[in-house]
C-alpha cells in the first residue's frame, strides 16, 4: 500500500514538474503564438543553474557555491530568462519561424556544452546534488516523497494562478491581440516586439522552474536527462490539452505523462526480448504521431481556449452592435 | 588548416545539395520544415537497401570503380532512392502539410515538421536498427596529397566533390535553359503572376519536393559514403542545412549552395579552436550572427512575417 | 457569334469568406471594345478584375466567356481560354529576362518562335534587350513586356488593372493607344482606371463601380460629359465645360 501510494506520488510529482514547463510554453505558444523549438535547453538552464549555484564543491569543478536551495533556485530561473532574453533579443524581430530555428539551435548548442564542458557541467557524468530541502529534518523516506509533491504542487498552483491572472489582465488580452492581429495591436500603441519578448522570457524562466525542481528532486543532473525527446514530450501535453488554456495545459501534462509512462511499462513488460532496446523508439513515434494527429484533427485541444474565445466573440459581435446602432 | 579547409568544403558540398531544396520549400510553402533534413536519411537508407537487392541480383555491379569504394549497384541505388525520397517528400506533403496549410498558419506547419520528423527517424531506426551502416566494407584509404601541409583526400570524398557539382551544375541549366526552369524561378518570385501567366501551383510544388527530395537523397548518399549511415544522420543535418539557407538568403538557390559551402568551412575552420565535441554548435553560432550582421541573409529579400 | 464576349451576373466576390467585398455585380463587355471601370478608392474595381481572372475567390453569381462558365477556373487556367489579365504592379517577372518572361507564358504554344517574332514587331523596344532581365526596364518598357505577356496567346479578352500607375501622362497616353488599337486587331479590353478623364476618351464603355455595386454605366463619352458624374467620379470639375 505504502509502494502504491509511493508510486503515485512519485508520478504526480513528476507530472507536476512537467505540468509547469508546459505552463510556459503555453504563455509562449499558447497566449502569444512563439513557437519554442528547444524547450528542453530552458528547462536544462534552470536545471543546471540550480545545481551549479547549490551543489557542493567538487575538485576541478567550476561551481558547488552551496547557496541556499531556494537561492540557487532563483538562480538558475534567471539563468534560463537570461538566455531567453538573448534568443529573443535576436529573433523575435524577424520572421516568425526564426524563433524556432533559433531555439532548436540553441538546445542542440546547450546539449554540446552539457556533453563537453567538464569544468562546468560534469559533462557526460553530469552533476551531483545537494541535499534536498528539509531532507535532514524528514530523511529520505516516504514522507520526504510526500513533501516534496507538496513543494511542487505549491509552485504548480502559484505559477498556475499567477498565469490565469496574468492572462486575464489588459496584459493577457494585449497579448493574445498580438497573437491575432500584430498590425492591429501595433495601432492600439503597444510595442508587440516588446510584448513577445516579455512573455517569451517568462515562460522560459518558468520552464527553468520545472527544471530547478526536476535536479532537485534527482539530486543529480546528466546530458542524458536533457534528452530532445523532452520538447516533444512537453508539446504534446499542451496541443493534447489544448494550447491557450492553462487548465488543459496542466490536464495535458498528467494524461501524457500517465500515457509514456504506461507505455513505457506495456512494452518493458509485452514488448520481445529482441525489441527492448527499440521501445524508446515505439515511443517516440507515438509522441510524434499525437503531434500531427492533434494538428490535424483536432488542433483546439481537448480543452479550447476559453478566454480567447469570448475574447474574439466579442471582437465579432462588435461590428454587428455598431450596425444595430446606425439602423 | 589546409586539412581542415578542404573537409569543410567536401562536407559543404553536402549542405549545400540539401539546402537547394530547403531553400525552395521555406520560400514557396512559407514555413521552416524540421523534417527535411530526415529526408537525407530517408536517401541514405534506400540507397543502402536497393545497393545491396543490386548487388545480389547481378554480382558484377557489386565490383568496386578503382579507386572508389563505390560500386556500379550504389550508382543505380541511389538514382532509385532519389525518386523514392522525391516521392516520399510528395507524400508527407499530401498526407501533413498541405492539409494543414488549408486551415492553419505556418507556425502548426513547424510545429507538424517536428512531429513528422520524430517520427521518420525513429520509422527509420526500428528498421534499420540504431548501428551505424556502411555501403561498402573496403577499407577506403587515403591519398596523400602533401606532406608539408598535411593534406589526406579519400577518391571516394573527391567524387562525392565532383558528383554534387555535376547535380548543382545540372539544376541550374535546368533552372536557366528550360521553360520548367524559367517557372520555378516564376514562383519563386511572384506566385499569383505565375498562375496568371499559366503554372499551376500545386504542380510546381509537387515538383520543388520532388526536386528537394532528390538532391537530399543524394546529399545523404554521399555523406553515407565518406562517413557512415544513422538514423540520427537527418537530426544531425537540420541545423546546419538551416545555417546554410539562412546565410544564402531564404528563397536564393544560388545563396544556398554559396551558405553550405560557407556552413561547412566555417564548421571545419572551427575544429582548429574548439574540440570537435561542439562541432554540432557552430551553425548556431553561424545564424545568430547572420541574423545580427544581415538578417535576411547573402541573396535574401527584405519579406518579413 | 454573340456580340457580347465576357458576361458577368450577380457576382458576390471578397477574400473572406461572409465579407464580400463586391456584391451582385453585372457587367456585359462588347466584342472588340474597350470598356473602362471606375469609381472611388475600395470600390472593388481591382477586386472585380481579380475575380475574373480567378485569383479572388467568388461566393456567388458566374461569369461567362464567350458562352463558357469560367467563374470557379483555376487562374493558370484562364489562358488557354483566352483570358489574359495583366495585374497593376509586379507584372514582369524582375529576375527572369525578358526572352524568359515571354518565353514562360508561351511555352505550351507550338507556334512560340513565330508568335515571339510578331510580339517584337508590335513591340520594338523590347528586341535589344531581350536578354537582359526585366527588372532592369524602365516603368514604360515594363508596361510594354506586361501587354506583351498578355497578348502571347493571342486572348479574346485582355483584363487591365491600371496600366497608368506610376507611369508618366505621356507614357500613359501611349500605352491607353496601344489598348485602343488591339481592340482594332480583335482583342476586347476591360480596364480600371484611376486616370479617368485619359481612359474614358479612348473607351466605347464606362461602369461605375461604388462599395462593391454597380452604380451607373453608359458610352464612354456620354460619362464624360454628364455633368453629375463629372462632379462625382472626375475630381470635382466638370469635364467638357471648356
Amino acid at each position: 500500500m505504502i509502494g502504491l501510494i509511493s508510486y503515485i506520488a512519485f508520478f504526480a510529482t513528476m507530472a507536476g514538474i512537467m505540468a509547469i514547463a508546459v505552463l510556459g510554453l503555453n504563455l509562449q505558444w499558447g497566449n502569444t503564438g512563439l513557437f519554442n523549438g528547444g524547450v528542453v535547453a530552458f528547462f536544462g538552464m534552470g536545471a543546471y543553474g540550480t545545481m551549479i549555484l547549490g551543489g557542493r564543491p567538487e575538485a576541478e569543478q567550476f561551481g558547488g557555491f552551496e547557496l541556499p536551495f531556494l537561492i540557487a533556485f532563483a538562480g538558475g530561473i534567471l539563468a534560463a530568462g537570461l538566455m531567453a532574453w538573448v534568443v529573443g533579443k535576436l529573433t523575435l524581430r524577424l520572421r516568425h519561424d526564426y524563433l524556432a530555428i533559433a531555439t532548436f539551435g540553441v538546445a542542440i548548442a546547450f546539449e554540446s556544452v552539457t556533453r563537453n564542458a567538464e569544468w562546468l557541467t560534469g559533462g557526460a557524468k553530469g552533476l551531483r546534488g545537494f541535499p534536498r530541502p528539509f531532507e535532514a529534518a524528514i530523511g529520505d523516506g516516504f514522507t520526504y516523497g510526500l513533501v516534496f509533491l507538496a513543494l511542487v504542487l505549491a509552485v504548480l498552483i502559484v505559477v498556475y494562478v499567477g498565469l490565469e491572472r496574468l492572462v486575464r489582465a489588459p496584459y493577457g488580452r494585449v497579448l493574445r491581440a498580438i497573437r491575432e492581429d500584430e498590425v492591429a495591436a501595433r495601432s492600439l500603441g503597444k510595442d508587440p516586439a516588446r510584448m513577445r519578448l516579455q512573455a517569451f522570457i517568462i515562460g522560459s524562466m518558468i520552464m527553468g522552474a520545472a527544471g530547478g525542481l526536476y535536479v532537485t528532486f534527482y539530486a543529480f543532473v546528466s546530458p542524458q536527462d536533457m534528452a530532445p525527446i523532452l520538447t516533444f514530450q512537453l508539446w504534446a501535453m499542451l496541443i493534447v490539452g489544448g494550447a491557450g488554456n492553462n487548465r488543459g495545459a496542466v490536464l495535458g501534462a498528467f494524461l501524457i505523462w500517465g500515457a509514456w509512462t504506461l507505455s513505457g511499462f506495456a512494452l518493458a513488460r509485452y514488448a520481445p526480448a529482441s525489441m527492448q532496446l527499440y521501445a524508446g523508439s515505439v515511443q517516440y513515434i507515438l509522441i510524434g504521431l499525437v503531434i500531427v494527429g492533434m494538428l490535424l484533427w483536432r488542433p483546439q485541444g481537448l480543452v479550447p481556449e476559453r478566454i480567447g474565445k469570448t475574447f474574439n466573440d466579442r471582437a465579432a459581435k462588435a461590428p454587428t452592435n455598431t450596425g444595430a446602432h446606425q439602423a | 588548416m589546409i586539412q581542415n579547409l578542404v573537409d569543410g568544403i567536401l562536407t559543404g558540398s553536402i549542405y549545400s545539395l540539401a539546402a537547394i531544396g530547403m531553400t525552395m520549400v521555406m520560400h514557396m510553402l512559407r514555413f521552416a520544415n524540421f523534417s527535411y533534413a530526415e529526408l537525407l536519411g530517408i536517401g541514405g537508407y534506400a540507397a543502402l537497401v536497393f545497393d545491396r537487392l543490386f548487388a545480389a541480383l547481378v554480382p558484377a555491379l557489386g565490383v568496386a570503380i578503382e579507386p572508389l569504394t563505390l560500386t556500379w549497384a550504389l550508382v543505380l541505388a541511389m538514382l532509385v532512392a532519389m525518386v523514392i525520397t522525391g516521392a516520399s517528400a510528395v507524400l508527407f506533403d499530401w498526407l501533413v502539410f498541405k492539409r494543414i496549410r488549408a486551415k492553419a498558419d505556418a507556425l502548426s506547419m513547424v510545429f507538424a515538421s517536428f512531429g513528422v520528423a520524430l517520427i521518420v527517424r525513429n520509422v527509420i531506426t526500428l528498421i534499420f536498427g540504431h548501428k551505424a551502416e556502411l555501403y561498402s566494407q573496403d577499407i577506403a584509404f587515403a591519398v596523400v596529397l602533401s606532406r608539408d601541409p598535411m593534406l589526406l583526400v579519400k577518391p571516394d570524398q573527391i567524387f562525392t566533390l565532383v558528383a554534387a557539382l555535376v547535380l548543382m551544375l545540372a539544376f541550374h541549366l535546368v533552372l536557366t535553359r528550360t521553360t520548367f526552369g524559367y517557372a520555378l524561378r516564376a514562383v519563386a518570385e511572384n506566385p499569383n503572376l505565375s498562375q496568371v501567366s499559366g503554372v499551376r501551383l500545386s504542380s510546381m510544388v509537387t515538383a520543388v519536393w520532388m526536386i528537394g527530395g532528390g538532391l537530399s537523397a543524394a546529399a545523404g548518399v554521399f555523406y553515407a559514403m565518406t562517413n557512415h549511415l544513422s538514423p540520427v544522420m537527418g537530426h544531425n543535418f537540420v541545423l546546419p542545412v538551416f545555417a546554410a539557407t539562412i546565410v544564402g538568403g531564404i528563397g536564393s538557390v544560388y545563396g544556398a549552395v554559396l551558405g553550405g559551402f560557407i556552413v561547412g568551412i566555417a564548421s571545419g575552420l572551427a575544429l582548429m579552436v574548439l574540440p570537435s565535441g561542439y562541432t554540432p554548435a557552430m551553425p548556431f553560432v553561424i545564424i545568430l550572427a547572420v541574423l545580427l550582421v544581415r538578417p535576411h541573409g547573402l541573396f535574401g529579400e527584405d519579406r518579413d512575417a | 457569334m454573340s456580340d457580347t464576349v465576357l458576361t458577368i451576373e450577380g457576382l458576390e466576390a471578397g477574400y473572406v469568406r461572409d465579407l464580400p467585398i463586391l456584391r451582385n455585380v453585372a457587367l456585359t463587355l462588347r466584342r472588340q471594345s474597350l470598356t473602362t471601370i471606375i469609381g472611388p478608392n475600395g470600390a472593388g474595381k481591382s477586386t472585380l478584375i481579380k475575380a475574373i481572372a480567378g485569383l479572388v475567390p467568388v461566393s456567388a453569381g458566374r461569369i461567362m466567356l464567350d458562352g463558357a462558365e469560367i467563374t470557379h477556373l483555376r487562374p493558370d487556367r484562364m489562358g488557354e481560354l483566352g483570358l489574359a489579365y495583366v495585374p497593376q504592379t509586379d507584372n514582369i517577372f524582375r529576375q527572369l529576362s525578358i526572352r524568359e518572361n515571354l518565353a514562360l507564358v508561351m511555352r505550351r504554344m507550338p507556334d512560340r518562335a513565330s508568335r515571339l517574332q510578331e510580339l517584337l514587331g508590335v513591340f520594338p523596344a523590347l528586341e535589344p534587350k531581350l536578354g537582359d532581365r526585366a527588372g532592369s526596364l524602365s516603368g514604360g518598357q515594363r508596361q510594354m513586356l506586361a501587354v506583351a505577356m498578355a497578348l502571347a496567346r493571342r486572348p479574346r479578352v485582355m483584363l487591365m488593372d491600371e496600366p497608368s500607375a506610376g507611369l508618366s501622362p505621356k507614357i500613359t497616353a501611349e500605352v491607353l493607344d496601344l489598348a485602343r488599337g488591339l481592340t482594332g486587331q480583335g482583342v476586347s479590353i476591360l480596364l480600371v482606371e484611376q486616370n479617368v478623364k485619359q481612359a474614358l476618351r479612348v473607351s466605347d464603355h464606362c461602369y461605375i463601380l461604388a462599395e462593391g455595386r454597380n452604380q451607373l454605366d453608359g458610352p464612354a463619352a456620354q460619362i464624360l460629359s454628364d455633368p453629375v458624374v463629372g462632379e462625382i467620379y472626375l475630381g470635382g470639375k466638370r469635364v467638357g465645360a471648356a
